[in-house]
Formats: structure tokens, C-alpha cells, sequence
């Protein structure tokens, strides 16, 4: 069956939200609609993967053309790792929040990164738990007073500064209320070959939009520093497997990164004058973001690309899951030998 | 042996004899002894005597007591000898343990370097001066510990009438065809073998005779028959993380999976990825199985814990995956080097909500290697977790088989539909809903991600979801779900390995019993034949059970459900799912963490058919 009439925005739509009126997540849906109508997507190659909780309810809400999976809570790296071997075309798209990923997944963030799953991982991150009328998470700042749980003694995790450590080629923050940034990042991020990390700081209206909160509405508004302006200058979206390489950077007013589908991305550099492929760099200022309590947004780390998963694995073109009849079963032949090998 | 605790009892038929007896070696964890037992083994299979061997071993590295048996049957007999004729002791630390519970009227062969008293009168004893004989030769200082055991193997090939060609050859498939290292280990085994000439003299009840019963036979572990049956099952995704007594099967992937590198590209058509433990490797075969891959993993006990709530999503969410769970003594880390049936009732019913599973039973290798590849065929058949319960004493052990039997139907992929045939369905049906049961077996039709059609998506979630794939908290849904769900089971019934039936209408007694056990049951069974009690057998090879086993169990008097765990698992299955009256099932449940034993089984009948 094929398209006949080129698709609509609403089409990449998915099922009516169910999230509270206002929520950061409806609106980070809402840009991957978007993006994807730009890109024109092909939706039958994305699989959208999530775990449990506010923000993995949102695969439903966008892309209804591609195949779903709201799997288990904090899981879905693993899950999004079985799909991506099974069959490495797919473009996977993970939604996951911070109590997935910062707490019972954590281990499971960690070594999805570290493996270079070939995928969008994108954190919706507003330091509370959500589904279950507000818990601090591992994300909530230090000192942070909420209504029925009182003060949080505890430090923040940094969900970036994980994925820098854990080997991540592509680690980005921005924050629910910055559309136009959004955009940018997830077009980057799916130029990306490999894992690319997306924490996006998505207030939570109900339990968690008071002021002094680095995850609210107001505290994002006023104490967002823009490292880059991103412009996207992408050719429509063609998956390329070639290796493409980042040339030395000279000192200017532009960076340009090429995308292995042969989107360049030019960082316009603010004040901040972020090299995003200086690791130490990216670290340092993630933790000054941290001690200063901004909310530092932009491209913090890239390198170029290594082997991703199922690269390493030196797998057939043809995905696992297409292969057929001989390619899954080797002949009698081949039995009677191995049998020789026992007697 | 030192650590056997079955009972001793008075019945007859366990004598020993000529090709009839078992060897007990004593030695220290990690000292080589390894070899120098398969050694043993492969020299009686290729004299032709069938031959067993197990390994009893603890949960270290190296310096822990292992004991080892081999038993030689002229009958064909595999399952674990009770007694032991024969005791090599070369293990100081249990060295006088060994020598006490050496069997009456055998033979005890030790190291005469290690510290120790022989007062025992009833048995014959060879004491072999190890570094004596090892000093008559030059060897590599890196190798002489290791192949100091060779020295029994020499002892034992002279007393027991092993030729020493044979010995060599056995060595040959040892090293695989490496001269070199077979050479020096046989030199040890000449030396020994010439030095035991010179001043032993045989006890001729014990010995061995060629003979031509292993002629076209394998010798294999049932995890490596199982790797097997996964590459020949069309196995493309293994997730796994490493646990006794389960690694080998996936380390035996590894080894035989270049027979599926892909002829035109020399690429590979399987993944394998260590996970960071087995809740991930549950979650990348969910995962892998819902994008459309042939996806398993392998463990054990406290592995198939971790998994329990993807177990449950994968059975909601109807994906295919295939689990392994080479059975070990538990719970949590237990007896980890000890074998065990006790996961059966876990497996049943893993995961919380109302979930049953499809679990395979193979009982040797022969059925390790068959529904290691029928599994997949049934898990994509079904859309449903597979397991497969085999145990440590199956998958580490060699036993002796037939060849296997190439697979006899094609690969299957169930009811899953690519573009074309999505096409077609809609222009038959005129629509396709995900869980919708259009065939009436409860089975749905599946597509699965990167199909091009702007129709084949649709959402997975464990939670509450109509026949659409579309989310929703209506009970009436809820309960059509599991209704269908239910007859989903009810049609694997028919699908699973049937249980296999030794029937005469004239026979009072039955026995059920399933994996592992079955050498026990079946030597049992001959034994108490020669002592006047016939019996039927139905050996279980798959939950869930079909009609046959409640025909079974309402024929007979009695039926003794016959297994090794403590709980009588199967029997507990056996009485939920069989309707009415069960009370003439007699569960008699081992679980002592050791190989049952046909003595044992016959002990236990016959202990209850006098009460």
C-alpha cells in the first residue's frame, strides 16, 4: 500500500495526551511531531521505546504510524538494545524520565551508552515522580522542599554527566520550554550514528513547579544559558552508514559538525564559547551548571561516532529479523559434521 | 562416597561386575583432574562399553574437594551408580573420609605421597609412589602438577584392562588431535601404567571388556547438544549473563556458531551480548523477539528470579523469546555446583498476575539438542516466553547418545505477517487488529517494526489493552484478554512435546516423571521387574499437560510422581491441573542436590508398595 498524498503534521500525531494540562512531556511531543514532519520521517522504520512513568506514556501520544513499546519500569534500554540487534535499520526513538533512568534503570542507562546502542535516548526530566504523586527522584536538587516528602538531603545525579563518563558520542540538554532548541537537538540527534543522550529538563505542573526548583517553569525561563544557537542545515533525512570525519577546530565564530546523513549542524557560539568536543570541557561545565544551579542547555559533548552495537557485532546487512529459511538453519550436512566431532 | 545420603536399603540387582561397575576419583578442585577423568571416559567409549561420567565438584576455582564418577554399564545404564567400586584417592584433605567410605570388597587407589593410614582389611588397596613414578621422566616444571594425575589413569589402565593405545587415542580427541600435549600426558599414563605392571597385582572382579555398544555414538553435554539445537533452531539474538550452571550453553554458541556465518557476506546471522545482568538480558530478548529476531538466553535459579517481571510483560504483550534455565540447587545462590529440578513450580507460573508458561522438559541430549530448536518454533507459534528446564547434571555432564536427528519440519515463524501478507489480510478481512483471535486458538496475528505499511504499527504495553492494541482499563476487556489468553493455552497443549507412555492395561503401578531423572527410572524399572514389580512410565516432556497425562494418572491404582526436588513440584502441578479425585498420586521428591539414582527409586516404590 503506498502513500498517495504526502502526509500532514497531524498525521505523525499519536493518541490524545493523558498527561496533566501544561506538562513539559506533551510539549517535547510535540516537537518530535514536528521534527518529523519536517524530516518527513518514515514512520514504519522507527520504533519508539519507553519504560514506566509520566514521560513514557508519551510514545502513545506521537508517531502513530510507528511500532510502540511501553515496556517495564527503568528497562527500556534493555529492550530498545534487543530491538536495535534484531534489526539495526530501525530508527529507535527511547522516552524515558528520570526515575527510569536515574534510579531503577540507572545501571541499565549506563551500559546501553556504554554499548553504543544505536538509538535517540531522550530523558524527560523534572526531578519528581510523577505516576505516583510526587517522590524526589535522583535528579531533585539538594535542599529542594517538597509538600509531603520535606527537604532532599541528597545530591542531584547528573544524567549528562553519566552519559559523558559512560562513553555517550552525543550528550545534549535542553529544556521542554525552548521549542525552537528542542527541535534543533532531536534533528542533531538523529543525524547521530549512535546513542545520542537528549536530558530534557520537562517541568511537572502538579508536584513539582515551585520556583526554586531547577526543574520548573519559572526557574528554566529565567536562569536558561544557551551554550550554542544550533542551526540544523539538513538535506531530508537519508540513513547513511559511511564514517565521516570532524575536522580540527579552528577558532571562530562557527562551529560546524557533519552528520552522517549529511546534515551539518553549526553551533553559533554564545558567550560561553563551548567547544562541544572538548570531554574535560563539556565535564567542567556541566558541573559548574551544577554548583551555580543553571540550567546550562545546548550541545555539551560530541565525538565522532564510534562502532555502534550492532556494528561491533559484524552482523549481516539483511536485519536478524528478516533473515530466512537458509541463512537460520544450516544444512544436514552441516549437522552430520559436527556430529563426526563427538564420536 | 563421602557426601551421598541416600538410604541403603535391601534390594537386590546392583551387583557389580565385568563393564559394571563405577569409579570414584577424589582429587583436589582445579588440579588437572579434569582431563585426566574425561580421559577415562573417552577410553571406555571407544572400547565400546557405555559410560557415564559425573562430576561433583564445588563452587571454586581451585582447591576445594571435587569428586568424579564413571560408571561403565554393559546395559546401557547412565543414571548416577549408588555405590561406587572403585575409590581413587588423591585429594589430601578428604583423603581418610574417602578411604572410610571406600564400598566393601573394592578397590581404593591412592596417592602413597599424601599423609595417611589404610585400616581397612575389606577392600584392596594399590598405593601408587606419584612422585616416584614422575621423577622417571623429564617434564616441563609448569606441567609436572597438572599431569600428575595421569599417573591413576595409568594405575587404573593396567588394572582394569584399558589398553594403552586406546588411552592415547583418548587423549587425541582430548587435546583435539594435539600431539604434543597428548604425547606428554601419555607418557605419564606408560610410566604409571608400566610401574602398577611391575608390582600390583590385578582384583579381576573389577575390569573392563570391549565390546561394541557405543559403535555410532556421540558422547556430549547437554548444554553443548542444546547450543546446537539453538544455531539449527535459527537462533539471531542471545542476551545472557554468565551463571553456573547455564554458561557453558551459551559459551558452546560461541564456539559453533561460525556454521552460521552468512555464506555470501561471512557476516554473522547471530548476536550475542553479555548483559549487565539478566533482567537486561531479559529485557534485549523482549526486546529483540518484539522486532521480529529468534531470541533466547540461559541461565539459572536466581537468574530466572531477575526475570520475572519481563517474563510477565513478554506474556502479556505476547513476544516470543526462548529462556534456558539449566536448574541448580537453591534458592538464591544455594548449591549453586549441585544439581536440582526445583524450578519447575517457578517457571509454571513465573512473574505476578495470572501467567502460565510453556516449559519443556528434555531428558537427555538427544532432546536438549531437539527442543532447543523446537522451542523457537513454538515461542513464535504461540507469541509467548519458552522455557526450557534442563539441569546442572544434564547440561555439564557427557552422556552417551545417538547422533541427533536433523530437524523435520521447516522453520516456522507463527502468524506473523510482512507487508504482503498484511496486504492480503486486510483485503480478506477487511481489517487487522493485534490481539484480535480471528483463527479461533487464541493465537493473534503479529507484525512487527520496519515493516512498510502505513497500517502494520501498532502499540505494546503490559498494561490493560482491548483486542486493538489500544489502551484501556475496561474490566470486560481486561477479562476478554485473559479469557483468550486461556485458550491461547489451551492450544499449546497440543503443540508441546507429548509425554512419552510405557502402557500395559495389566500393570497396577504408574510412574510419572520428567528431565533428568529418567536413566534412574528406567534402570529402576527393569530391576524391580526382575524382582516381580512391573510398572508404567509416562515421562512428562512439556507443561502444559495434555489429555494423556489425566488418562494416566485415572488408569492406574497408583502413580508415583517421581522427581529431584524437595517440594515434589511436578506433583503439586499435577494435582491442580488434573480434575477430581487425584489422591492415588504418590509424590516421591528427592532434592539432596545429587543425580538420582536408580536404587533409590527403587528403594522409595518399593517402600511404599510394603506399607
Amino acid at each position: 500500500m503506498s502513500q498517495t498524498t504526502p502526509l500532514k503534521r497531524e498525521d505523525y500525531r499519536g493518541n490524545k495526551s493523558t498527561l496533566c494540562p501544561g506538562c513539559g512531556h506533551d510539549s517535547i511531543s510535540n516537537q518530535i511531531i514536528s521534527v518529523a514532519f519536517e524530516l518527513g520521517l518514515p514512520m514504519w522504520k522507527v520504533a519508539k521505546l519507553s519504560g514506566i512513568g509520566c514521560s513514557s506514556k508519551t510514545p502513545a501520544y506521537f508517531l502513530r504510524g510507528s511500532h510502540g513499546f511501553n515496556s517495564v519500569h527503568g528497562r527500556m534500554p534493555s529492550v530498545a538494545t534487543g530491538a536495535t540487534l534484531a534489526n539495526a535499520d530501525l530508527i529507535v526513538i527511547g522516552v524515558s524520565g528520570d526515575g527510569d533512568t536515574g534510579s531503577i534503570g540507572f545501571g541499565q542507562y549506563k551500559h546501553a551508552v556504554r554499548r553504543n546502542v544505536p538509538m535517540i535516548y531522550i530523558i524527560e526530566n523534572n526531578g519528581v515522580y510523577g505516576l505516583t504523586k510526587g517522590q524526589f527522584s535522583a535528579t531533585a536538587d539538594e535542599g529542594q522542599f517538597l509538600k509531603y516528602y520535606g527537604k532532599n538531603e541528597l545530591p542531584p545525579i547528573d544524567l549528562c554527566l553519566e552519559a559523558v563518563i559512560a562513553g555517550a558520542t552525543f550528550v545534549a540538554r535542553s529544556f521542554s520550554g525552548d521549542a525552537k532548541q528542542v527541535r534543533s537537538l532531536l534533528k542533531a540527534a538523529l543525524a547521530h550514528k549512535g546513542m545520542a543522550v537528549l536530558d530534557i529538563v520537562s517541568p511537572c505542573v502538579t508536584f513539582n513547579n515551585a520556583p526554586d526548583s531547577t526543574k520548573s517553569y519559572p526557574y528554566g525561563e529565567e536562569h536558561e544559558i544557551q551554550l550554542q544557537d544550533i542551526e540544523i542545515l539538513a538535506p531530508g533525512y537519508v540513513p547513511d552508514r559511511e564514517e565521516i570525519t570532524v575536522g580540527d577546530y579552528a577558532e571562530g565564530e562557527i562551529i560546524e559538525v557533519d552528520m552522517h546523513d549529511g546534515t551539518t549542524i553549526r553551533l553559533k557560539k554564545l558567550e560561553k564559547g563551548h567547544d562541544p568536543r572538548n570531554r574535560m570541557e563539556a565535564i567542567r561545565v556541566l558541573q559548574e551548571a551544577e554548583r551555580e544551579r543553571l540550567l546550562t542547555t545546548g550541545l555539551i559533548y560530541y565525538e565522532e561516532p564510534r562502532d555502534t552495537l550492532p556494528e561491533s557485532l559484524n552482523l549481516t546487512p539483511t536485519p536478524l529479523a528478516q533473515l530466512q529459511g537458509n541463512s537460520l538453519r544450516p544444512s544436514k550436512q552441516a549437522l552430520d559434521d559436527v556430529m563426526k566431532q563427538y564420536m | 562416597m563421602a557426601i551421598d545420603i541416600q538410604p541403603e536399603v535391601q534390594i537386590s540387582g546392583y551387583k557389580a561386575g565385568v563393564n559394571d561397575f563405577a569409579l570414584m576419583v577424589a582429587t583436589k578442585n582445579g588440579s588437572g583432574s579434569q582431563t585426566s577423568n574425561l580421559v577415562l571416559i573417552r577410553s571406555l567409549f571407544r572400547m565400546g562399553i557405555p559410560v557415564s561420567g559425573k562430576n561433583l565438584f564445588p563452587s571454586n576455582i581451585k582447591g576445594l574437594p571435587t569428586w568424579y564418577t564413571i560408571r561403565a554399564s554393559k546395559d546401557g545404564y547412565t543414571a548416577r551408580r549408588a555405590t561406587t567400586e572403585v575409590t581413587v584417592a588423591f585429594n589430601q584433605d578428604t583423603i581418610t573420609e574417602d578411604i572410610a567410605n571406600a564400598s566393601e570388597g573394592g578397590v581404593l587407589i591412592t596417592n602413597k605421597d599424601l599423609k595417611y593410614a589404610v585400616n581397612r582389611t575389606d577392600v584392596t588397596v594399590y598405593e601408587l609412589p606419584v612422585k616416584e613414578i614422575m621423577a622417571q621422566a623429564e617434564f616441563p616444571k609448569d606441567f609436572a602438577d597438572r599431569i600428575a594425575n595421569m599417573s591413576y589413569v595409568g594405575a587404573c589402565c593396567f588394572l582394569f584392562d584399558i589398553p594403552l593405545s586406546i588411552a592415547y587415542e583418548a587423549l587425541l580427541d582430548q587435546f583435539n588431535g594435539k600431539e604434543k600435549p597428548a604425547k606428554m600426558n601419555h607418557n605419564v599414563i606408560e610410566l604409571a601404567y608400566h610401574w602398577a605392571e611391575k608390582n600390583l597385582t590385578k582384583n579381576v572382579a573389577f575390569r573392563f571388556e570391549p565390546m561394541n555398544k557405543t559403535q555410532g555414538k556421540i558422547l556430549i553435554e547437554g548444554n553443548d547438544a542444546a547450543s546446537l539445537g539453538a544455531l539449527f533452531g535459527g537462533v539471531t539474538v542471545v542476551a545472557w549473563y554468565p551463571i553456573t550452571p547455564s554458561t557453558s550453553l551459551v559459551d558452546n554458541v560461541m564456539a559453533h556458531m561460525a556454521m552460521r556465518k552468512d555464506p555470501e557476506t561471512g557476516k554473522s546471522t547471530v548476536a550475542i551480548v553479555q548483559a549487565e545482568d539478566e533482567l537486561a538480558a531479559a529485557g534485549m530478548i523482549v526486546g529483540a523477539g518484539w522486532a521480529g529476531a529468534r531470541a533466547m538466553t540461559s541461565t539459572s535459579g536466581p537468574g530466572i528470579s531477575l526475570m520475572a517481571e519481563f517474563v510477565g510483560l513478554a506474556y502479556f504483550a505476547e513476544i516470543p523469546c526462548v529462556i534456558w534455565d539449566i536448574t541448580r540447587t537453591g534458592p538464591s545462590t544455594g548449591l549453586p555446583t549441585r544439581t536440582s529440578q526445583g524450578d519447575v513450580l517457578a517457571l509454571y507460573f513465573l512473574s505476578h498476575g495470572d501467567t502460565r508458561h510453556v516449559v519443556l522438559l528434555p531428558s537427555n541430549a538427544a532432546e536438549c539438542f531437539e527442543m532447543g530448536w523446537r522451542a523457537f518454533d513454538l515461542a513464535e507459534g504461540l507469541q509467548t516466553p519458552v522455557f526450557v528446564m534442563s539441569d546442572l547434571d544434564l547440561g555439564m555432564n557427557l552422556w552417551l547418545s545417538d547422533p541427533f536427528v536433523y530437524p523435520d519440519k521447516p522453520i516456522s515463524r507463527g502468524k506473523r505477517l510482512d507487508k504482503v501478507e498484511l496486504e492480503e489480510f486486510f483485503a480478506d478481512k477487511g481489517e487487522w487488529f493485534r490481539f484480535r483471535d480471528y483463527d479461533g486458538d487464541g493465537v493473534p496475528y503479529r507484525t512487527v517494526p520496519g515493516t512498510d505499511h502505513p497500517r502494520a504499527a501498532f502499540f505494546t504495553r503490559g498494561t490493560g489493552h482491548a483486542d486493538t492494541a489500544l489502551y484501556s482499563e475496561r474490566s470486560d476487556d481486561w477479562v476478554q484478554n485473559l479469557t483468550r489468553l486461556h485458550r491461547k493455552f489451551d492450544t499449546a497443549r497440543g503443540m508441546v512435546p507429548a509425554p512419552i507412555i510405557d502402557y500395559k492395561a495389566s500393570k497396577s503401578i504408574g510412574i510419572i516423571s520428567y528431565g533428568s531423572n529418567d536413566p534412574a527410572i528406567t534402570e529402576a524399572r527393569d530391576k524391580m521387574a526382575a524382582d516381580g514389580v512391573e510398572t508404567n512410565y509416562l515421562r512428562l516432556r512439556a507443561l502444559p499437560i495434555n489429555q494423556d497425562v489425566i488418562d494416566f494418572v485415572k488408569k492406574h491404582e497408583r502413580v508415583y510422581v517421581i522427581e529431584n526436588n524437595f517440594d515434589g513440584q511436578m506433583w503439586q502441578i499435577l494435582r491442580t491441573e488434573i480434575p477430581g479425585d487425584t489422591s492415588n498420586m504418590v509424590s516421591l521428591s528427592l532434592g539432596d542436590t545429587l543425580p538420582m539414582t536408580a536404587r533409590w527409586v527403587h528403594t522409595r516404590i518399593f517402600q511404599e508398595e510394603n506399607k
